[in-house]
């Protein structure tokens, strides 16, 4: 038996894997007064959420790059800016037009208004309408990305509470707004998109939310629940604003361990989980790749669904069916990262001087089609030859980020197949995958390559062999119709429990999904929490 | 203001939904009047001449959606209607291989799945067919028809039992391309099974909402009844005769050439219709087959509609996306390997997954795709008065075609029925050098010919966010619109288009229902 | 106007109306507030002194941010008429229609004036932009519907010597303008058109100009007014005028329905009061089936006017039946003690059917004395609006001063 806290007591829950989820719900487990452990295979914690110094001083946000669906609930509770955690919003953020041109966007209402304009006085204020009907949805969601999805097939009470809660809220936006919804929740983000804008630069500046992390294009059915997604956050109760994490992402994980630690919480890194222990359909804790077996009646995996079911449970443990529906849940990766050091920030001659919209994310995709395009290029098995780019140079904000003087950019990919049609990746696609990026980046900016210091390329694979993520896929798993509420991860096990007794699931595979939200990790340890009876 | 007596029920348009609508209302006792634009009815379910001596069915060419209770209720074949094929099967045609039937008994390694996976769908299908039948429910009413269809509609999909509601709930989102690989091996068998999932949408199979529409036809086919695939003698234009026939003996009449210009509206309410002839026609209230755009934007008017209506009306998705090919052969057409009894069947065109996502991909952006899917029948097999002796029709829909084609359809039309042409040929040899006429019918033209804005068969687009409870839009749903004395009866309504007839028949009930004294 | 050339919209997002530089040397008090995209002044000197100006002497106030649409072209009229719950084919050209307009659910876009210009020739102003509606309202009519905001510039003359300076600028024949009516008159050599409208409930005019004859025209007015005790105003002062006048103002006493979030925020013309505008025998325009369905069921609540007791004004204050506070019933939208009527004055929304004249309601006020919160419970009486309605507003001709 082992004694992990070298304290001599046993521990009341494991968690397999610090992700930002798995410390959340370890946090929230340990300030219930749980004696718990996170063990990390890496000897970093975070998971996706980490700050990285891969280049000199350079701090690189290596996978998620920027914050806003962190919610705040979860902040608060658990003491994070106490634990060092600041978020600092963006000031802008802009796509670069291919024939020179540039649409940005500003904070402020008039300024944004006449920016607009200048593209297309009509969408400047169809914007008004556009900004009220995605916050009518913000509003109807967001009190539920901290619920956990009722069963429809159940009878149980709490199911049936839980639906007549949901249908209630829904009766609630009246009949007209109910019909959006419906159609909100299934349109695709460019028909959505044609119902406000008419300007091609509008549509695909907003656009850019629908697809991140998705292997859907913006024509695609359910891409504009996508955009809700990305918009749902808010930062100091401005909804849909995002920022940067001061530090770098890693920052939300630091704050995050030291939270845990101060409420009495451990954890173990280095500490790869070979195998799930069951007995009697019950588990008793985990085997680590040495060999070593850590006891506990209760372990969160904040791994994927498939890595948690095909990797560490024994697949003699599970039913059946269970097992075809993890198989089948849809976790293709699509997004490729560039993490760049560069030795000045680079010009971009579209944008006029004093504007600071490049003080936000910066985008190249001008048009609909480009961006489905892209997509066309995923569906064949190739990286976009022409991607859609999610860049951001965070140490304008974050000085601490870089030496004095230099910069750091993050730029994100949208599409990079986790499997190429040519065969896997290597060392050479990488490059060639890399120099596509590069050259779109170019295209904008003259100097932007002889200021390269230092580039590190990943693509899905890359992802998934560092991060654990199956496909490299950003959130666990699809964001989907088939895929979200009661059917995230299998229908029937969406309440964070498995079919073994005692395990539960605490990462984005779960409702309502991912993004550095910490929403599952909370929901999980709550389900854990009610079923030990520790929770009123 | 007319003089004479107005009707109950003026129909405009009278295309098969129309006529299904009039005749139900005439044998209620309605005085019904149908205006058609053209000289004969039927719409886009009529039967063409498009070379000398070869008739063909304009759109749909074959009949497999209509529920057999319909057929029964209107007495269609005592009205003259006969089938010249039924349950005809359907094959996938590949090059270089025999047709492969979609049959079990064809699939090898895929039939255990094949049949696991029929017999699931069909499942759904029968819990679903009873919701395509009714008019949908309302939201948010306190009206108890509202409440009790949406319990209703509760109660089919509990019904199903705990682990089909499950999977009904989950794939019910999903993309067909994803629900075929979990289940099947073949490329044929899964582009094949695809293939009737984006017929007449604008979806490529890994666009989700693609299993929605799927078990909508499932579910059509589902509660036609056990005629299946059928071919009406004389092609669909005979149905449209048999239906107008019931229509007529019923009491109902019928003016040809009679195009309407204008629904007349007084005191906020339908009051009769002017024709382009500028004559005036009063009646109780007014029906319209047409589409909702055209019988909103251009029949009504938005000075009689609220600006958010007229936005919902402009925002309805309408563009077609499937072309209708006729080819004219001086002889049958051979397929290497094709029994006979497939060839006068459903031949499809779409050997994979990737081959239909790839001819969808060219429509997103207005082009036309060098290799398209094609649903080929050869009804002059089946019927051979449908061409000169020894010869054939070929009937293919094309898919997928733009309404808009980039650098506009000018001189576009014959370049891509050659390339259709080709694309036949390569499974087909020989086919290329029989044809002695042809006829391409693009969206757009479809939208001239039959006045249907768009060119859509379905009216407007099926897709979650147009489907059942928000069809075509909010506001025009269970057949009525904002203007009292208005309803709508076509493709655009709740079930939708295909040659099925319940948009006619659901819209002639709550006609009853309203107007009841 | 300033030489410099402006900043971009990134570095100033706000404009500047053609009367900024004169605006700017007149304030005391360095108060300005966005609207609608420009920077307008707030305070000059003190709210009280501009009030009193409005009801003693006259003032001027640049009303150049007011949203101007021209509608034009062969069906402008029916296309407006669709629009407005107001039957416009009564407007006559020359003269001006105050009118509200509602979405498909019969509630409320916004308020603003119609100019009948001409055959097919109108204008559209109103408080907040709102192209996107106009626009898609335009859907089957032949209009031409553009923005001419910065094409016009405006000041709005308002108070009992108002007639009387514009008289001494040389407007020959001003006095004969009756109220709604738009005369064409020249000032500074160039033509100048007026209305006799505005938002103080007073005597007053509105007048519209080129921008490039902005300062001339101001410096003439201010001229013109010296001796008549003609002064600046900010948007302060005006905004005690329209409570006593019973306007009602845009997110204040309402929030439109193309902007509202939450379910229920959404009010009708019926609600607001504004039933007289709401012609249901015109023939259809925006909103009437819902409307007329609303009629038929009777208002669920009603925008009324209060006397509250004692001189706080109760700004915010929920409303209850009772002085304990047990039944909430509604809220104060706007409110301040009138120095005219001397009476505490409120705009409130009262649930049915507390809304009807006479009903005694209590109003929840909190004052701050000294940085000490305090809490009253104030009795108010529902009223009759206007709370101030002089006869000078509409005597034509006005009394020379």
């Amino acid at each position: 038996m082992s004694d992990p806290a070298g304290r001599g007591e046993r521990l009341d829950a494991l968690i397999v894997g610090a992700g930002h989820n798995g410390l959340v719900a370890a946090c929230y487990l340990a300030r219930a007064g749980l004696r718990v452990q996170v063990l990390e295979r890496n000897p970093f914690i975070g998971g996706a959420a980490v700050s990285r110094r891969l280049y000199q001083d350079f701090t690189y946000s290596n996978c998620s790059y920027v914050c806003s669906l962190l919610r705040p609930e979860i902040m608060r509770a658990l003491e994070l800016p106490r634990f060092g955690l600041q978020i600092i919003p963006y000031e802008g953020g802009c796509t670069f037009m291919q024939g020179g041109g540039h649409l940005a966007l500003y904070d402020n209402h008039d300024a944004l208004r006449r920016e607009i304009a200048r593209h297309s006085a009509r969408d400047a204020e169809a914007y008004d309408r556009y900004a009220r009907d995605v916050m009518r949805q913000c509003k109807f969601i967001k009190p539920l990305l901290m619920r956990e999805p009722p069963d429809p097939t159940s009878f149980k009470p709490r199911d049936l509470t839980e639906l007549l809660y949901l249908g209630q809220r829904f009766h609630r936006l009246g009949e007209e707004r109910m019909y959006d919804t419906l159609r909100f929740w299934t349109m695709s983000a460019a028909d959505f998109l044609d119902e406000y804008f008419e300007s091609e630069i509008v549509k695909a500046h907003f656009a850019g939310s629908s697809i991140i992390g998705t292997a859907l294009g913006p024509r695609s059915p359910g891409t504009a629940y996508v955009l809700l997604h990305h918009y749902m956050g808010d930062i100091d109760d401005t909804v849909g604003a995002w920022g940067f994490a001061r530090g770098g992402m890693g920052a939300i994980s630091q704050a995050l361990g030291r939270s845990l630690e101060a409420s009495g919480g451990t954890i173990r890194t280095d500490a790869p989980v070979a195998q799930l222990k069951v007995r009697g359909g019950r588990t008793t804790g985990v085997v680590l790749e040495g060999g070593e077996e850590i006891d506990a009646p209760v372990v969160l995996s904040n791994l994927d669904v498939k890595r948690t079911f095909l990797k560490i449970v024994e697949a003699k443990e599970l039913p059946a069916d269970f097992l075809e529906r993890v198989r089948q849940f849809k976790i293709r990766g699509s997004s490729g990262k560039l993490n760049i050091a560069l030795d000045g920030l680079p010009r971009f001659p579209a944008i006029p001087a004093g504007s600071p919209c490049t003080r936000g994310d910066m985008h190249v995709t001008d048009t609909l089609e480009m961006m489905e395009r892209a997509y066309d290029d995923w569906k064949e098995g190739r990286w976009s030859r022409a991607p859609y780019i999610d860049m951001l140079i965070p140490s304008q904000i974050d000085p601490t980020m870089t030496p004095h003087g230099k910069h750091y950019m993050s730029v994100f990919v949208q599409y990079c197949p986790y499997q190429l049609a040519e065969g896997e990746w290597n060392a050479e696609r990488r490059r060639g995958f890399g120099a596509t990026v590069i050259e779109t980046i170019a295209n904008h900016s003259p100097n932007f390559k002889d200021l390269i210091l230092h580039a590190e390329v990943r693509t899905p694979w890359d992802i998934e062999n560092e991060v654990g993520l199956t496909e490299g896929n950003i959130f666990q798993g699809e964001l989907t119709m088939d895929q979200l509420l009661f059917n995230r991860p299998v229908p029937g096990y969406a309440q964070y429990r498995a079919p073994v007794r005692g395990l539960y699931l605490c990462g984005s595979s779960t409702h309502p999904g991912g993004g550095v939200m910490g929403a599952p990790g909370a929901n999980a340890a709550r389900a854990v929490l009610r079923d030990l009876k520790r929770l009123h | 203001m007319a003089s004479a007596a107005p009707h109950d029920v003026i129909v405009i348009g009278g295309g098969h939904n129309g006529l299904v609508c009039a005749a139900l209302l005439a044998r209620r006792g309605r005085s019904v009047l149908v205006l058609e634009a053209e000289s004969a009815v039927g719409g886009a379910a009529a039967t063409r001449e498009f070379a000398p001596g070869f008739r063909v069915s304009a759109c749909a060419h074959l009949v497999h959606l209509m529920p057999a209770r319909l057929i029964e209720e209107l007495s269609l074949e005592r009205h003259g209607l006969e089938w010249a094929a039924q349950g005809l099967p359907t094959s996938a045609l590949m090059p270089d291989a025999p047709p492969l039937p979609i049959e079990s008994q064809s699939l090898g390694a895929d039939r255990g799945a094949y049949e696991d996976y029929a017999a699931q769908m069909q499942r759904f299908a029968r819990a679903l067919g009873p919701v395509l039948e009714q008019v949908p429910p309302r939201l948010g009413t306190h009206e108890w028809s509202d409440i009790a269809g949406l319990m209703r509609l509760g109660w089919r999909i509990r019904r199903l039992g705990r682990s089909d509601m499950r999977e009904l709930l989950r794939i019910g989102g999903m993309n067909v391309h994803d629900l075929l690989e979990e289940h099947f091996a073949s490329s044929a068998l899964k582009g094949a099974l695809a293939f009737d999932a984006v017929l007449g949408t604008n979806f490529g199979p890994r666009s989700p909402g693609t299993v929605l529409t799927l078990l909508y036809r499932l579910a059509a086919q589902c509660s036609a009844g056990p005629r299946g695939l059928a071919q009406p003698r004389g092609g669909v234009g005979a149905l449209s005769a048999a239906l107008a026939r019931a229509a007529a003996a019923a009491g109902a009449v019928i003016r040809t050439r009679a195009p309407v210009s204008e629904v007349i509206v007084e005191g906020d309410h339908a009051a009769g219709v002017v024709l382009e002839s500028g004559e005036r026609i009063a009646a109780r209230c007014v029906v319209s087959n047409a589409d909702p755009k055209t019988t909103f934007l251009r029949l009504l008017g938005p000075r009689h509609l609220d600006t958010g209506f007229v936005r919902r009306v402009t925002h309805l998705r309408a563009r077609g996306l499937a072309a209708k090919l006729h080819l004219a052969l001086d002889r049958a057409p051979a397929f290497a390997g094709a029994a006979a009894r497939l060839l006068g069947g459903r031949l499809l065109v779409a050997p994979s997954l990737e081959y239909l996502e790839r001819a969808f991909n060219h429509a997103k952006y207005g082009e036309y795709s060098s290799a398209p899917a094609f649903e080929v029948t050869v009804p002059s097999l089946n019927d051979p008065a449908l061409a000169p002796s020894g010869q054939h029709v070929l009937s293919a829909v094309v898919q997928y075609v733009p309404y808009e084609l980039k650098g506009g359809w000018e001189g576009k039309r014959e370049r891509l029925t050659a390339r259709c042409i080709d694309a036949l040929e390569r499974l087909s040899p020989g086919l290329g050098a029989s044809v002695i006429g042809s006829e391409l019918l693009t969206p757009a033209d479809i939208e001239r010919e039959f006045h249907i804005s768009g060119g859509h068969w379905h009216h407007a687009d099926l897709a979650f966010d147009q489907f059942f409870m928000v069809r075509p839009v909010p506001g025009a749903t269970q057949h009525r619109t904002p203007l009292p004395g208005l309803y709508l009866c076509g493709a655009g309504c709740h079930p939708g288009g295909g040659v099925m007839g319940t948009a006619g028949r659901n819209a002639a009930l709550e006609i009853l229902k309203s107007t009841a004294a | 106007m300033s030489s410099s050339a402006p900043l971009p919209h990134f570095q100033q997002p706000l404009l500047k109306t053609p009367f900024h530089e004169r605006a700017r040397s007149l304030s005391q008090v360095e108060r300005f507030v966005a609207w609608s995209g420009y920077t307008t002044v707030d305070v000059f000197t003190t709210v009280e002194q501009e009030y009193f100006a409005i009801r003693n002497a006259s003032t001027l106030y640049d009303l150049t941010p007011m949203v101007k649409y021209r509608i034009g072209g062969p069906q402008a009229l029916e296309y407006l008429n669709r629009l407005v719950t107001r039957d416009l084919r009564k407007l006559k050209p020359g003269r001006v229609a105050y009118c509200v307009w509602c979405n498909d659910a019969g509630h409320l876009l916004d308020d603003g004036t119609i100019f009948s210009l001409g055959e097919g020739e109108y204008r559209l102003c109103t408080a907040e932009r709102q192209i996107d509606w106009l626009l898609d309202s335009a859907i089957g009519f032949e209009v031409e519907v553009s923005e001419i905001t910065a094409q016009i510039a405006a000041l709005a003359l308002q108070g009992p010597t108002s007639c009387a300076v514009l008289k001494a600028a040389g407007l020959a024949g001003i006095e004969q303008l009756k109220p709604f009516e738009i005369g064409h008159f020249e000032l500074s050599r160039r033509p100048l058109m007026v209305s006799r409208t505005g938002f103080t409930g007073d005597l007053g005019y509105e007048l519209w100009m080129p921008p490039e004859a902005a300062l001339e025209n101001w410096d003439a007015l201010m001229e013109a007014g010296r001796t008549r005790g003609l002064r600046a105003i900010g948007s302060q002062a005006l905004n005690m005028a329209r409570i006593e006048a019973g306007f009602l103002m845009p997110h204040v006493d309402f929030v439109s329905a193309e902007q509202t979030i939450r379910t229920g925020r959404d009010r009708s013309p019926l609600e607001l009061g504004l039933g007289w505008l709401v012609d249901f025998t015109k023939g259809h325009f925006n909103g009437r089936r819902a409307l007329l369905a609303e009629h038929l069921r009777g208002a669920r609540r009603q925008l009324v006017g209060l006397d509250v007791e004692g001189n706080k004004p109760a700004h915010n204050a929920l409303l209850y039946t009772d002085a304990k506070g047990r039944r909430e019933i509604g809220f104060v939208t706007s409110a301040t003690w009138s120095p005219t009527c001397k009476r505490n004055i409120a705009l409130a929304l009262l649930d049915a059917p507390h809304f009807s004249t006479g009903t005694t309601v209590w109003a929840d006020i909190y004052l701050n004395r000294e940085l000490k919160w305090e809490r009253r419970m104030a009795a108010a009486r529902v009223v009759d609006r206007p709370f101030f309605a002089p006869e000078r507003r509409r005597a034509t001709p006005p009394a020379d001063f």
